[in-house]
């Protein structure tokens, strides 16, 4: 009982459980345990064969925390920086560090931007953005949208239903904006 | 070549993309014949991480085939089947020299608080992931391994992020023999959590989540007692009540940033992005162990600020253990395990999805359709 020194009762004993899970207790000790300490030299440096590592090629200016010391001898070459958000990723790493909401925020709506200027240029090309594939929005209908979650207890549908808005909201609002401006012009021609 | 990438929140395709080359003379360039989405990838895919650039391919769980090394690399050749840890480390700097590779200093110039990770945004460095038909893979001497003979792809791919993240989950809860164990997720690091427990010596282990389709294999894969949610009042008192009001010993979050039962919370952090995690689950642990028990998080969060009711967790005493799983650490006991019998990885695997359908894959993942537990992304389906 709790409000006296007692451990509650556990309804199997430790025979009881070996019997019934397989392994049950096989890292008892914590001799076992690959993460017990936290903090374990590895002599065998995990086959690297230096101290510090060749640096990689820097082919554009890469961008970096300034609470590093230096570029990282290895690093991501993946969508390097362009456009408006390209600018404001750029100055979220030059003025601000990771311990600053800005740095986190102007990341942020950087991403924001990028989806945007991303959306927009894929006009120009053979293959523009396609909300319904890319959204994976028809396995609904091949994955069973409506009895995966009808009569479940789920606790996620009641948000679930802001997806589209948060998906093709703006795609309407731009779509409602453009019309209107083309009604206006038309109407001054 | 053929590669998943991301085109803003909620969108996704497949493109072809020019295939990677060696970089640094320590590279090795993978061919992929097997991928998952992982719960992380989500976070990802609705737009929470900050840093995530359109054009950028995910997949940090991955396993394939060498088709090409750097000058440097001495102890891996082409056509070695091989599984890479979703840590990308260098194995010298001050932290992987002590074993926390998830943490490595060298990888990524990005933020100095968390390490690289393969497909996981700028903010872990830039790389791009294995959800495609060939990857960098940066350090080949030092992360991966050669698959053993005897081990089949699917229990392989598992080993490079959620078995590895469920069993060190259970370690960092430092369970001793008889410990009640909550375990609040049961997505793939939840149950696989939950079946570590047992390694452990807990005597009893109990898996909280609304999906009832999860919860159920928790009963079956993981052994485990379970609860859903949303049949109690108050899952707090739920927890007291069935610990005879001790609470738990040991809790572990395999929730994370996008964490469900409080529609507040949930909306600002996964819809608004006003702060860095939805912390439901996190907060559940805290109010549901007892008086000096330990929490251990494997749920991730970004990198801003998450209510978090922290002066519970101070007034009660707790130990709070965190972070991304050292992957490669855990491979040795692990392959033990899987060879004892006493796990099966594979067995939470529901669907194995062609790359080409990628988009579909996300979002019945992500909406939870279908029975979905962990989807397999396969290259090449025909
Ligand atoms: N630390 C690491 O190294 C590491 C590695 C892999 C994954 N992760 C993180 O672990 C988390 C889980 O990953 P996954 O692949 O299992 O994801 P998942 O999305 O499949 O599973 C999450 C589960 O949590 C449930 N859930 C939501 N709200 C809940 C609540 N309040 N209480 C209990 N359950 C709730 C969901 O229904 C779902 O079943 C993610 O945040 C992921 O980013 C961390
Ligand atoms: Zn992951
Ligand atoms: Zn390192």
């Amino acid at each position: 009982m709790t409000y006296t020194s007692d451990k509650p009762a556990l309804p199997e004993s430790a025979d009881q459980l070996r019997a019934r899970i397989p392994g049950w207790g096989a890292d008892l000790d914590p001799k076992d345990r690959p993460s017990v300490p936290k903090l374990q030299w590895q002599e065998d440096r995990t086959g690297a064969h230096w101290d510090f590592p060749d640096r990689q090629p820097e082919k554009w200016p890469r961008e970096r925390s300034i609470e590093h010391k230096f570029l990282t001898p290895v690093f991501g070459t993946s969508c390097p920086p362009k456009g408006a958000s390209g600018m404001i990723r750029r100055l979220a790493y030059r003025k601000f560090s990771e311990g600053r909401a800005a740095h986190w925020l102007l990341l942020l709506a950087a991403d924001r931007v990028d989806a945007w200027e991303s959306h927009l240029s894929s006009f120009l090309t053979a293959r523009p953005d396609n909300p319904v594939t890319e959204t994976g929005v028809l396995s609904e209908f091949s994955r069973h949208g409506i009895s995966s979650r009808v009569g479940q207890k789920r606790s996620d549908v009641k948000h679930q239903v802001l997806d589209p808005v948060i998906v093709a909201g703006p795609w309407v609002l731009a779509v409602a904006v453009a019309v209107t401006a083309v009604r206006k012009l038309l109407r001054r021609s | 070549m053929r590669a998943m990438v991301y085109r803003g929140p909620y969108k996704v395709r497949v493109e072809e993309k020019a295939p990677p080359v060696v970089e640094h003379p320590n590279d090795a360039i993978v061919r992929v014949t097997m991928a998952a989405i992982c719960g992380s990838d989500l976070h990802l895919y609705h737009g929470m991480m900050p840093d995530t650039r359109v054009g950028m391919t995910f997949g940090h769980e991955f396993i394939g085939v060498v088709e090409e090394v750097g000058p440097a690399v001495r102890n891996l050749v082409p056509g070695d089947r091989v599984m890479m840890p979703f840590n990308i480390f260098c194995g010298t700097c001050w932290f992987c020299a002590r074993g926390l590779y998830a943490n490595c200093h060298n990888v990524n110039p990005n933020a100095t608080a968390v390490g690289g990770i393969y497909g996981y945004s700028h903010t872990c460095g830039g790389y791009d992931g294995g959800q495609a038909e060939y990857v960098r893979v940066p350090f080949a001497d030092v992360g991966p391994t050669v698959i053993p003979e005897w081990m089949d792809d699917e229990d392989a791919v598992l080993l490079t992020d959620a078995l590895a993240t469920g069993y060190f989950g259970a370690q960092l809860g430092d369970i001793v023999e008889g410990d009640v164990v909550v375990v609040f997720g049961a997505g793939p690091v939840g149950l696989f959590a939950a079946k570590s427990a047992w390694l452990m010596g807990a005597g009893r282990v109990v898996v909280v989540d609304h999906l009832e389709y999860r919860l159920a294999k928790a009963r079956t894969f993981a052994h485990a007692e379970t609860v859903n949610f949303t049949e109690c009042d108050d899952i707090v008192v739920h927890m007291k009540k069935i610990t005879d009001h001790l609470g738990a010993d040991v809790a572990i979050d395999a929730v994370g940033a996008e964490a469900d039962g409080n529609f507040t919370q949930h909306v600002t952090a996964a819809k608004l992005k006003l702060q860095g995690g939805s912390p439901v689950a996190l907060n559940w642990a805290i109010d549901s162990v007892r008086k000096g028990g330990t929490i251990s998080v494997m749920g991730a969060y970004g990198p801003m600020f998450s209510a978090v009711k922290f002066g519970d967790a101070m007034n009660k005493g707790l130990t709070l253990r965190m972070n991304q799983c050292h992957v490669k650490r855990q491979w040795p006991r692990l392959f033990e395990h899987i060879r004892n019998g006493y796990l099966k990885p594979s067995d939470i695997v529901t669907h194995r999805i062609p790359l080409e359908h990628i988009a579909e894959g996300y979002h019945m993942f992500s909406a939870k359709l279908d029975g979905c537990i962990k989807p397999l992304i396969v290259p090449n389906a025909v």
